[in-house]
């Protein structure tokens, strides 16, 4: 059932879908399983949320792997069925949360808080801001990628899963209002708030 | 006179929507003379730019491996769904 037009090749390691490998999916899981477990862990935060998405990657890369063109890298192509998965959990957690009635008022609370302490009485930074030079010329790629993640990890999930969605996945207010019921206003306002964390938590971690 | 958490507001606001006419020219005044919501605005964009590039490219490390259990566990789950290797 499988498409068996690359046959005669031994199976190529990561490139080709192959209907004679041992097991192309476990091949996957092997090559690819770390990858996508640090990527799923970077936006959903819970460890077992981030292997249930894995999973359901895998098994829905298996079903759909005969329409996998190869015009893109193996790669590409399962974070492409990730970022549907981690979507969809991004779905149920802000219904989650909606409906969660007092728990929503709390998170409310503790985001105001958070934000007003970063200002005095008068409106005037409590901490302010300081010149950098661009974050990534300090830091190697991969430090600065676990500063970001550091932060990201202060951040309420619901401020880090719209700042992801902005910030990382560049989607447009629209898309993200429409999938997460929220109205504009309320997204800049958390967006808003989770720069200044994300700000305050960098500064904070860089070199001086 | 904006304040500075007034016009940091501005300036984030500024990446979602236009700002209109009026809240254009305060913060810009703003901006002319405080120059801690100049740097605010400065990180905002850095760090934008930054997490953008670095995004688009691939850049983040495959940090994490996947725990050995949970690898076995799929594993398993897999190997029940792939079923026979077609001939």
């Amino acid at each position: 059932m499988s498409c068996n037009k690359n046959r005669d090749h031994l199976s190529q390691g990561t490139s080709e879908p192959n209907s004679m490998s041992i097991s192309e999916p476990e091949h996957w899981l092997e090559e690819h399983g770390s990858a996508l477990y640090s990527f799923a862990l970077l936006h959903l935060r819970d460890s077992h949320r981030a292997e249930d998405v894995v999973q359901e990657t895998l098994l829905a890369a298996l079903k759909a792997r005969a329409r996998f063109q190869g015009g893109s890298s193996i790669r590409t192509w399962l974070i492409g069925i990730l970022k549907h998965k981690i979507m969809d959990e991004f779905r149920r957690q802000s219904r989650e949360l909606s409906n969660s009635g007092s728990q929503e008022e709390v998170r409310e609370a503790s985001e105001l808080k958070q934000m007003n302490a970063m200002f005095n009485g008068n409106g005037s930074w409590a901490q302010p801001p300081t010149d950098w030079s661009a974050p990534d010329q300090q830091l190697a790629h991969e430090q600065f990628w676990s500063l970001i993640d550091h932060c990201l990890e202060a951040l309420s999930p619901r401020m880090a899963r719209l700042f992801t969605l902005r910030e990382l996945w560049e989607m447009e207010t629209e898309e993200v209002c429409k999938e997460l019921s929220i109205t504009p206003t309320n997204l800049w306002t958390t967006l808003h708030r989770a720069r200044l964390g994300m700000r305050q938590c960098l500064e904070n971690s860089l070199p001086h | 006179m904006l304040t500075c958490k007034h016009a940091s507001r501005l300036v984030s606001e500024g990446h979602e929507r236009d700002l209109n006419p009026l809240e254009r020219i305060h913060l810009h005044l703003h901006l002319w003379m405080c120059s801690h919501c100049r740097h605010f605005k400065k990180q905002i964009d850095q760090l934008r730019l930054t997490v953008r590039q670095g995004w688009s490219r691939g850049d983040i490390p495959a940090k994490k491996p996947l725990p050995a259990e949970a690898r076995e566990r799929i594993r398993k789950t897999l190997g029940e769904q792939s079923g026979h290797p077609d001939g």
